[in-house]
């Protein structure tokens, strides 16, 4: 028997393993993603006051802080029973759509384009953006201009890039002022433009990535997202809905907060993060996908022009929902184009930068679920209360929990392609992590960790004893 | 001159201050023009270089394994930076301190309604019982407080380790900036 452990997962926000486990003939029997450290915001907000809720839990995560606002001050709109101003909706959506731009460009740009572009068997010492840079410096500015235009929009909306107070119980704290708005409206239309760029870019290298487009994590599941009524791609509000791997609703759209008769949560001993699973199926079986794939794969239609045109593309790559989580780096492109005309038309809205964006209340109900669609999927936040709005309780579904399951059942799909019977090597063992990119996970929001090991590949006997160790 | 070698590491933070090195935009590549990052999330190495010169260090310690890695970045780096209000004060990790690391495990895995209730222990770095700043466990060279510092900030720092002006310098941040 063999172990063979990856860590840390480079590449990936936040730090975890992959382990894979090898009969004597070489053949993968077993892997999993393991996420190895944990922070526990379930149980210190307990105790505090829920208004500090939202830039509390901002800090489980520097990459999408704004999902966890959102999701949490609809938590806390819940608590004191408003309904915040129209526009305090509207200009939480932009902040929304911003943020879905940044983290979108990150995990492409950043984060993915490395194996993409300079190739999975690219030496790992370059195998990165500078490396990526250095090569084509245009493609790395072109990223850099991007994931900037989503930070400067937070900015010019919430007053500060990463961890803004911005977002609060009943809406948001200021309106928005009118040369921001002028300043994000001159820049739109080369944004836009730019990632269309990229999107042609991109497609035109499908060909070059069927292989792994046929081994990263594709296989039937479930899906998992928001739904609105006008059947169009949601990131803010709505229902919660859940598809099968034809594309058919599996329930009723159900309300958000009846969360709990839908999705269990299973622990595993051998990592912190948990496995959310859809109940009516039972663990393991329950396993569904949310993100950007999900999205797509749920949405009617984008409801923008160009988004619109590209769905249709996207469609035509398969007759039901697109399977395959590589073709997720291709679901974020297109979702950002969607957000960066979306932005626009919000921008254009006559009451956008209407005063009244706040409605003041103290606590009407003890108990709120909040909900929206982070970058990577659907993030839950559910707090129970006292009369004095002391948190008593509190339960976070994070996005990348969701995929959990997937993930694991993912690289046990890459590594059996790649390594059944072939000796492992760098650039094999770099496909088996690029499966974990396709999802980009956020750890930190899960937990995360930082592994102490290198990459190792430990020989075990049958009896357990280690026989050999080769280490990078 | 050989090219200043910088390394950037993780450990209990939420990676803000990694995002905030990632908002210096365009200037990043001048950062990297100028030094190589030779370990960090962002690149592939998997372990820590025998020598570097510069290391940034987000978060708090909160595992035997954060401060095991600590303790060997500290002997092969020349100047050590706690980024942020994690690794200078302990800040967000450190609000379990109170609670203890047991009390917090059952919490999460025991006492919330999930199927086959559990605390997850093979294989996983153990928590410490407090999550504690850099300074507890080595000497830490340079403190820049913020959750996260500004991209200028870190810019600022960074630039002035490159040009060798790092004496005295005085950063605009402050706790929770
Ligand atoms: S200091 Fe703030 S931004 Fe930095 S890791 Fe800690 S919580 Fe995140």
């Amino acid at each position: 028997m063999q172990q063979i452990t990856i860590e840390p997962v480079s590449r990936i926000e936040g730090h975890a393993a992959i382990r894979l486990f090898l009969d004597d003939a070489g053949r993968v029997r077993d892997a999993r993603f393991q996420v190895n450290q944990f922070r526990g915001f379930e149980r210190f907000a307990v105790g505090r006051p829920f208004f500090e809720m939202p830039t509390l839990t901002a800090r489980t995560c520097g990459i999408c802080p704004v999902s966890h606002e959102l999701a949490s001050a609809k938590a806390c709109d819940q608590l004191l029973a408003v309904a915040i101003p129209p526009v305090a909706a509207k200009l939480r959506r932009l902040l929304n759509l911003a943020q879905l731009i940044q983290s979108h460009a990150l995990s492409f740009f950043y984060l993915a384009a490395p194996d993409l572009l300079l190739g999975m068997d690219h030496p790992p010492e370059s195998r990165n953006f500078f490396g990526l840079a250095a090569a084509d410096p245009q493609f790395a500015r072109d990223g850099i201009r991007l994931r900037q235009f989503g930070q400067q929009t937070i900015e010019r909306l919430a007053g500060r890039r990463i961890h803004p107070s911005w977002v609060v119980p009943g809406g948001v704290d200021s309106p928005l002022a009118a040369p921001a708005r002028e300043a994000m409206l001159a820049e739109l239309p080369a944004i836009i433009a730019l990632v269309r760029t990229h999107l042609e870019r991109f497609k035109h290298s499908l060909d070059r990535h069927r292989e792994h487009d046929r081994v990263f994590a594709r296989f039937p599941s479930l899906f998992l997202g928001l739904a609105n009524e006008a059947g169009t791609l949601e990131h803010y509000d709505g229902r919660l809905r859940f598809i099968d791997a034809d594309g058919a609703p599996v329930a009723d759209d159900f309300d958000p907060s009846a969360y709990q008769q839908a999705i269990g949560e299973a622990v595993e001993p051998w990592t912190y993060l948990k496995f959310p699973y859809y109940l009516p199926h039972g663990y393991p079986q329950g396993m569904y996908r949310v993100g950007p794939l999900a999205r797509l794969n749920l949405a009617g239609r984008c409801g923008t022009e160009l988004a619109d045109r590209e769905l249709a593309l996207f469609r035509a790559l398969e007759p039901g929902p697109v399977l395959g989580t590589f073709q997720a780096h291709y679901a974020r492109l297109i979702e950002i184009l969607y957000a960066t005309e979306q932005i626009e038309r919000l921008l254009a809205e006559p009451d956008i930068l209407d005063r009244r964006v706040r409605a003041m209340a103290g606590v009407n109900n003890l108990e709120g679920v909040g909900i929206a669609e982070a970058p990577r999927g659907t993030l839950i936040h559910h707090y129970k209360v006292n009369e004095d709005g002391l948190v008593e309780w509190i339960n976070l579904i994070i996005a990348t929990g969701h995929n959990n399951l997937a993930m694991q059942r993912g690289i046990l799909q890459a590594a059996q392609h790649f390594l059944d019977g072939t000796p492992p090597r760098e650039g094999l063992l770099n496909r088996i992590e690029a499966v974990i990119r396709s999802f980009d996970p956020c750890l930190a929001c899960s937990t995360h960790a930082v592994g102490t090991m290198p990459l190792t590949i430990d020989f075990v006997g049958s009896d357990g004893l280690l026989l050999d160790r080769l280490q990078r | 001159m050989s090219k200043l070698r910088l390394a950037t590491l993780w450990l209990d933070g939420c990676s803000g201050c990694h995002m905030s090195l990632l908002d210096t935009d365009e200037r990043l590549l001048e950062l990297a023009a100028q030094m190589d990052i030779v370990y960090s999330p962002l690149v592939d190495t998997k372990q820590f270089p025998e020598r570097v010169d510069v290391v940034c260090i987000e978060g708090a310690v909160s595992t035997e394994e954060d401060e095991a890695r600590l303790r060997l970045v500290r002997q092969r780096s020349g100047l050590l930076i706690a980024m942020g209000d994690c690794a200078v004060t302990g800040n967000v990790p450190a609000m379990r301190n109170p609670l203890g690391a047991e009390a917090m495990l059952r919490a999460v895995y025991r006492e919330s309604p999930v199927l086959a209730p559990q605390i997850p222990i093979e294989d996983l770095p153990r928590l410490h019982g407090h999550a504690l700043p850099l300074h507890r466990f080595v000497p830490v060279d340079l403190f820049i407080p913020g959750c996260p510092p500004a991209a200028d900030t870190l810019f600022a720092a960074l630039a002035a380790l490159i040009a060798g002006t790092a004496d005295g310098l005085r950063l605009d941040t402050r706790f929770g900036a």
